[in-house]
This record gives structure tokens, sequence and C-alpha cells, in this order.
């Protein structure tokens, strides 16, 4: 794919007029899905795509188009002729866009971790197989997602990584059941079959009675997937430059009046420890690190290149969404083995789910627990909760009523595939809390 | 160029129980004004075909971006591939289903028309609506934005069914936030998701009220500066249709998908608190509801001829005076279920497989005028536009958020106020129903972008809706 994607720019780059410029950025993917339902399959297929963006620019004023390719340079040489020729037109009747910020300086890169995986058909023979007299339901994906950037200054990006996603639930009564994943560029059988038994094991748990609790504030646990569905709401214009600069972000405060997190709470776009290209779509590089909340404090925040145009500052390569692709969530020094026992007695939350702001100016969220949730009595669980909704602020969560993160963190893959595979990821502790405010 | 690839698809097809081709073409335009800048203008061309086999009881599929010969026939190879791994391990005996083979023809409103105005016109458009925004120092960003898509579709099986259908996309959108202290607030036209999109032309702008919508919703977001918060407690609410939609998407349609009700959602989406020994008798709400699948409004943002199964579409009620009669279930899920469905297998494009999907789903105008329903409220607030929410992973407990709040005290809508939510039970909201408006109160609007499925999947939902009132609901504000 990597030689297709250096033909098309080659192509690309012999079109040009004039002082015209192009920049393009390439998906594309190679994919099995697997659905699974009751331990059978539901749906199984194959997903071969590739989409090009490609931008013409004519000093400050540009254009651009996403045209699906079929990975054959003869059939898609025309369609890249006839999309360049739309785009010329188009930009004689566009203003000069005051916003506009080119990468020029030339840096180009290769990442490439080629397949080392079985045929996906023998995976899913070993996840059935293992699943037998579970009530396993999930999605299993897998295969090369590949990533280009190429520019007329002769800027070339390429990042090409085969993978495998197993997202997967066991269900035991009604609602009850245990989330877990695995995920790499290695598949072993016994690892996923040591997973699979570990989540049995929790869903035994999970076949007691359930408890409900009345609305009201609680000493809780959220494990490190509970926790990320609070951070990545970081990700709907909080860590975002543009919201914090046109205050909607919900850390505006942060920013403006001083609020501070907790001091064992250190957060980092840490592109050089994630799985999403290393590059943006403007040919823009990631630092290796962005931090965005150092010892409780605003450090920073994600800056895309029209951002910094706009208002007169840096770009740090941040996406056009300003979104976190690799979060970092620093440890603390609790012991996720001690965690129940400095628990006490409260909620053991290993998910919630639905997350979203009830109150912005103040950071407030609102979602609900799922799966694995378990009402704890000194140090011991002694039963799954029924569902509970929660409406809290992260500037108190993640405040004066976090005790402590866990020293051990855990990668979690994300697994929100619309339209093509997810390559973002976090990595990230598990969080003691002293309250949760439960409203329902 | 979908003859050439109907006949080269009827040549390659394998002898097998049963063989489809789904494809997609789509051209899209994306315009946008943010704070009187033009945003870098985007055009989109999307072009690729799915194969779905069913034999020997299993089914597989494979989409490609390749329609040559060559792509074609690997992607059929790999389909048959997945068909048969999945034989005497699939959730249901493919063998078992009988899919329809029919032919037809559907173009959606303004489908066949050449594109809207030109680009320049639109942009100006924008351009005049996002200058009118820029009334005071206090609006600190504001932004119109314009989508259109022109999407053209053909579902062949390799015994017969042949089925085209067109349709156009237009997607409206302007929101503003004003800004004062502490205190930061947005409104929008129709949702900061455009809900005002539509099939059609030009007319779905006109339908908006887009022309002029500048100055007025940035004169609301002022108003929400300086508006109080919406008060707390047990109250009458009055929802208006652009909050409607979200209600009845989110604790009405999501809850009635069959296949989350036969668990096929359990690991991402989630499942229902409804179970399939409802349908028939349980009560859903009040005897005033009255809820229908309906694709045949050609204006609404999800009407078609036939699903992405082949199945023909056709108005239906899913609730009717209260009692829930049938789920949102294609040809799939209602052999798996033994139990009537409708027409709603989808796909949001070529490289996903349909899935059970809510299409337009829609609330029957009642007999209530707006100004009857204030009238009945002694104390309560009326809400209107979602910014908010939540909801749990049965489709129960939920807690939405609204851009718009005004009091309505004795019989008589009062001030302005800000940051307006409310929580409930959907088993037993939808039953504290007091009142659903006539037809002078009903809207027809949509979703741009539902998620579900595994892989993930975006599509188009439509939701029309009257006013309704509710009573002793539990209202609350900011803090």
């Amino acid at each position: 794919m990597q030689d297709y994607f250096h033909r098309l720019a080659s192509l690309l780059d012999g079109l040009l007029r004039g002082r015209e410029q192009y920049k393009c950025w390439l998906a594309g993917e190679a994919s099995d899905f697997v659905r699974f339902n009751r331990s059978a399959i539901r749906q199984a297929g194959h997903v071969r795509q590739f989409h090009l963006t490609l931008s013409l620019l004519d000093g400050l004023r540009h254009a651009k188009s996403t045209m699906t390719l079929s990975g054959r340079i003869e059939d898609d040489h025309p369609l890249l002729e006839r999309t360049l020729s739309s785009l010329r037109a188009q930009l004689a009747d566009l203003p000069e866009d005051p916003h506009l910020l080119i990468a020029t300086q030339v840096q180009s890169s290769e990442h490439v971790a080629a397949s080392c995986l079985p045929d996906s058909s023998a995976m899913i023979d070993e996840v059935l197989a293992a699943a037998q007299g579970h009530d396993l339901v999930g999605i299993f994906a897998a295969g090369p997602v590949y990533h280009g950037f190429a520019n007329s200054l002769g800027q070339r990006n390429w990042h090409e990584k085969a993978s495998f996603h197993l997202d997967w639930s066991l269900y035991g009564n009604g609602d009850k059941a245990v989330k877990s994943a695995y995920a790499g560029r290695e598949w072993k059988g016994d690892e996923f079959r040591a997973r699979l038994a570990l989540a049995a094991e929790r869903l035994a748990l999970m076949k007691r009675d359930p408890i409900s609790i009345a609305p009201g504030a609680y000493r809780a646990y959220l494990a490190p997937a509970a926790l990320h569905e609070i951070l990545g709401m970081l990700n709907w214009g909080g860590v975002s430059e543009k919201a914090l600069r046109t205050r909607q972000s919900p850390l505006r405060r942060m920013r403006e009046e001083g609020v501070q997190l907790h001091r064992a709470v250190s957060l980092t776009e840490a592109a050089a420890a994630g799985l999403a290209p290393a590059f943006q779509e403007d040919g823009f590089i990631k630092p290796d690190r962005v931090a965005l909340f150092e010892q409780g404090r605003l450090a920073g925040s994600l800056v895309s290149p029209r951002t910094a145009k706009e208002y007169g500052i840096e770009t740090n390569g941040a996406d056009a969404d300003e979104a976190m692709a690799s979060l970092d969530l620093a440890p603390g020094d609790l012991p996720m083995a001690q965690a129940l026992a400095a628990l006490d007695t409260g909620i053991f939350i290993g998910n919630l789910w639905y997350a979203n702001f009830s109150d912005r100016a103040n950071c407030c969220l609102t979602g609900m627990t799922r799966f694995a949730t378990f009402w704890v009595e000194k140090g011991e669980i002694k039963a799954p909760l029924n569902v509970m909704r929660f409406d809290d602020s992260l500037f108190r969560l993640l405040g004066d009523k976090l005790e402590g993160l866990t020293c051990e963190r855990e990668l979690l893959i994300g697994s929100e595939s619309y339209g093509a595979r997810c390559t973002r990821s976090a990595l990230l502790p598990g969080a003691l809390v002293s309250e949760f405010r439960f409203v329902l | 160029m979908s003859d050439s690839i109907r006949s080269l698809f009827l040549r390659l097809a394998p002898a097998v129980d049963f063989c489809s081709l789904r494809l997609v073409e789509e051209s899209s335009e994306y315009l946008a004004v943010r704070q009187d800048v033009l945003q870098p203008p985007s055009t989109g061309i999307e072009r690729g075909a799915m194969i779905t086999i069913m034999d020997g009881g299993g089914c597989g599929y494979a989409a490609t971006s390749d329609l040559s010969e060559a792509g074609l026939k690997e992607a059929i190879a790999r389909a048959r591939h997945w068909a048969q791994a999945g034989a005497g391990r699939s959730v249901v005996d493919y063998s078992t289903l009988a899919l329809p083979r029919q032919s037809g023809v559907y173009a959606g409103p303004a489908a066949q028309e050449a594109s809207p105005l030109p680009r320049k016109n639109l942009i100006e458009l924008l351009m005049r609506e996002s200058r009118a925004c820029r009334i005071n120092a206090r609006i600190v960003d504001w932004q119109a934005w314009l989508q259109v898509i022109d999407s053209s579709q053909r579902y062949l099986t390799a015994d017969g069914a042949d089925i085209s259908q067109q349709f156009r996309y237009f997607t409206p959108g302007l929101a503003v936030t004003a800004n004062q202290g502490a205190d930061t607030q947005t409104r929008s036209l129709g949702g900061q998701y455009s809900g005002y999109c539509r099939q059609g032309g030009m007319e779905v702008l006109e339908h908006a009220g887009f022309e002029g919508a500048g100055r007025r919703v940035a004169e609301q977001a002022l108003e929400l500066l300086a508006a109080p918060n919406c008060p707390s407690g047990s109250m009458d609410l009055l929802l208006m249709p652009e909050q409607m939609m979200l209600q009845i998407h989110e604790s009405i349609g999501h809850p009635l998908e069959l296949d989350r009700i036969l668990g096929d959602e359990r690991n991402f989406a989630g499942t229902s608190f409804v179970t399939l020994d409802m349908f028939g008798h349980y009560r859903y709400g009040s005897e005033l509801l009255n809820v229908t699948y309906d694709p045949t409004r050609p204006e609404q943002f999800a009407s078609y001829g036939w699903d992405d199964e082949g199945c023909a579409a056709g108005k239906a009620y899913l609730i009717r005076d209260g009692i829930l009669e049938r789920p949102l279930g294609g040809a799939i899920s209602q052999a798996r279920a033994g139990i009537e469905g409708v027409a709603n297998s989808r796909a949001c494009s070529w490289n996903r497989p349909p899935i059970d999907r809510m299409a337009n789903l829609n609330i029957e105008p009642g007999a209530s005028s707006l100004e009857g329903m204030i009238k009945s409220v002694e104390r309560g607030v009326l809400m209107e536009t979602n910014v908010s929410w939540s909801i749990d992973d049965s489709r129960n407990k939920f807690q939405f958020g609204c851009e718009y709040g005004r009091l309505i005290e004795d019989g008589e809508l009062k001030g302005l106020v800000k940051n307006p939510n409310y929580r409930g039970i959907s088993a037993t909201f939808w039953c504290s129903l007091k009142a659903v408006g006539d037809d002078s109160t009903f809207q027809v609007l949509g979703v741009p972008y539902c998620g579900k499925g595994e892989p993930p999947q975006a599509v188009h939902v439509g939701h029309a809706s009257p006013a309704c009132l509710f009573g002793n609901v539990d209202v609350f504000g900011g803090q």
C-alpha cells in the first residue's frame, strides 16, 4: 500500500499548475469483523476501503475533497484528475482563508508494523471454542490499518499497523455482565483463554442477588475503564484550545479562575506511546507528549494548526477536533490489589456508560454505572449493584474528593470504529474517591 | 455506471443459497462559516459495494471500494468464506430465512434535481447569517453550516431483485455562544446536531427558518445569559418538538429495536427493558401515546422505499393508544424472534452491514392546542432543543438537558430559564403523558448521526412530533 500511496502522490505532483500546492491524507484498511451474540456468530465479514482527502491550495485559497479509492492506480488516476480539476474550479469562487496554516517544514516518516496475525478464522475458532458454556457477546476486528500523508513540498509520512481487537462481554442473569478486551499484534490463544476465565470468575460474583441503593453520595472506586468514561468527555471540547478560547470548554474555570484538581492528577496526550499515527492530516508532526494537567493544574491544551493561526499561537500538531488520541494519566501509589480494602464500604465501579455534560460551566457530568459494579462492605464485594445514575463534577471527583490513583495502569484500545477502525487508546489507573454523587 | 456493476455482479455471482450486492454512490458538500470566516469547503465522493452471501446456513459479507471485476471477485470469495465459517455456528440458520426479491425505483424529494443554489450563493447566505450573529461583544463564537448529500443506492440479488433508490439529504444548522463572566450559553437552530435536517432541496432552509436565524438565535443566547437557572422540583413539563425528538429517540426508539431485545447490542449500545413477551399488551404510555414507524413522509430524513435487505417499507403503529404493538426489527430479526416488525434493516453506507435502526419514528398528533396545554399547567416548565442526553443501557433511567426553558405559572408562560434539565424512567415517564399537541404543534425533524452497532455505524434518523405535556417530572437547573 505504501508504494501505491507514493505513486498517487507522484501523480498529484505532476498534475499541479503554477503556484498550486496540494496536501493529501490517506486512510485505509483491510479488516475482518466478526460479531458475536450468545457465543455464536451474528455477523461476519470483511471491509476493504481506502479514502483520500485531497486539498488543493493556491495562496490562501483552498478546498478539499474526500474520495473513495479502489486501491488500483489505473482506476484511481482518472478520479484524481477529475477531483483536482473540480477543486481548481472551486478556488476561483472562494475568499482567502486567514486561518490557513501550512506545514512548510518537510518532516517525512515511516512506521510499518506488518501483520504477524494468523488467519482471522483461526482466531474465531478459538474464541467460539472457549466461549462454549458462556453467553459471550462482542466484536472481533483484525487486519492492517494504513495512514499516509503527502504534500507537494515532498513530505511523505506512512503509518501501517496490523492488529486485532476483541472486545467482549460475558453475561450472567439479566443485564449483569462483565466486560473485557484482548488486543494486540500477536494472537496468543492461552492469553485469551486466561482473560476469558478471569471474566467468568468475576461473573460468578454478578450472579449474586443484586441490590439497589438510594440516591446520595458514596465512597467509590472507579476502575480504569470507568475513569476513562469520565476523562474521555474532555474530548468533547474540554482540552481543545478553541473551546477554551471561546469559553465553551468545561475546563474554562481551570484556566480563568485557577480551579485546580488534586496534585496526583497529571494528564498527557502521549502520541509516542499511542497507536495513532504521529502525524496529522495537515502534515504537522505530533510531539511525543503534550502536558494537559500537571499536578492538578491545567498545563496545556491541544492546538490544531487552524486554531494556532487564528489566535497567533504555536500548534502542537493536534487533529482538527483537538481531541486526545493517546490519553495518558499518570499512575498514583495505591496498589490495585488494595483498592477494595482502601474503599472499605462503598461502590466498586467497573464501567460507566453514556456520560454527558449536565452543567458544562462547572464540569458536571451525568452518566450510568454499567457491567461489573458492586456494593462493597469492609473491603469485600457483597453484591452486584443495579444500575445507578451519577451526576457530579470532575472538579470534585478528581479534586478534593480524590483519595488516590492506583500504581498499576490499564491500556484501553478504542473500539469506536465509526466508518473506519479506531486508533485511539488510553493508559490510565483506577481512582478512589471519597464521594461520588448518585441521583437516580 | 450501476448498470455495468449489475452485469458484472450477475455474471460473477456464485451458485449459493443467496447472494446480493448493495452499491452506494454518494456525492456530498459541506460548507460552514465560523465567525464570518469561510471554513475549508469540503466535498466528498463515496463509492463502494457490499456483497452478502448466505450458504449452508451461514452468512458472510465483504465490502469493497474496488468495483473492478477483480475487486468484486475477491469480495465474493471473502463473503463466501465468512458464510462458510458461520455455517452451524451462527445465531440463526440463515438457510431458513426467506428474504424478499423485489424490484422497483424510489426517488425522494429533489433527489433527481440539479444541485441546489450555486456554491457562491450558498456561501453568501451562510456569511449573511454569520454576520447577523455578531450583535454584542458577549457573543463569543458563532457558526452557520449546510451539508448536502446526494445518494444513489442499488440493491441486487443474483436471482432477480433490483431496487434503485435516490435521496437528497439537506442539513442546515446554526449555533451561537454567548459568555458573561462564569456563564456561557449556547443557543442553536434546531439543536447543535442539526435537527432541521430533511430530504429535499432549498425548501428545507425555509422550513428551518434559516434566513434571519442568525440574529434571532444570537438574541436568544444573550437572553439566556440574563435568565435565572431553571427551578428544581417535581412539576409539569411541556416538551416542544425539538426536545421531543430526542425523548422519542432515546426512550422509545432504541428500546424497541429488536436486535437490542435479542441481545446483539449488549456489549456496546446496550440491551432493552422491553422483552419479547411485552408485545401486544404492555402499557408503554398513557392512552394518548401513538407512535409510528413512518417511512412514507417523503420529506422526512429517513424515508425510503425499501430497507437494505430489500424489504418494502410502509407505515406501521408500534404503540397504539399507549399499548406496545410491534418492535423495530427487520426481516432477519423478525425471523429470529418470531414476531412481526418493520422494514428497518439499514446500513450507514456500503462498508457496514445492515442492522435494526429507527428510520422515521414519530408521535402522531393529538387534540390539544399549545395554548390549551399551557393553560392547564399550574406550575411547570416548557423546554426546547436538546443539549445533553444520557440514558442507561436498558434505555430506562434517563437525564436530558435543553438549551432553552420558559416557566409556566397559573396557566401562563412566564420568564426564560437557563440550564433546564429533567430526569426520569422510560417505563413510567410515558405513562405521565397528560396531553398531546395537535397538528399546529407538529414538526418534522431529524437526527443526522445516530450511533449503534459493532462495528459502530452512524445513520440518518427522522423524528416528527407534536408538543407533549407530562405531569410530575423531576426538573432541575444548573449549579
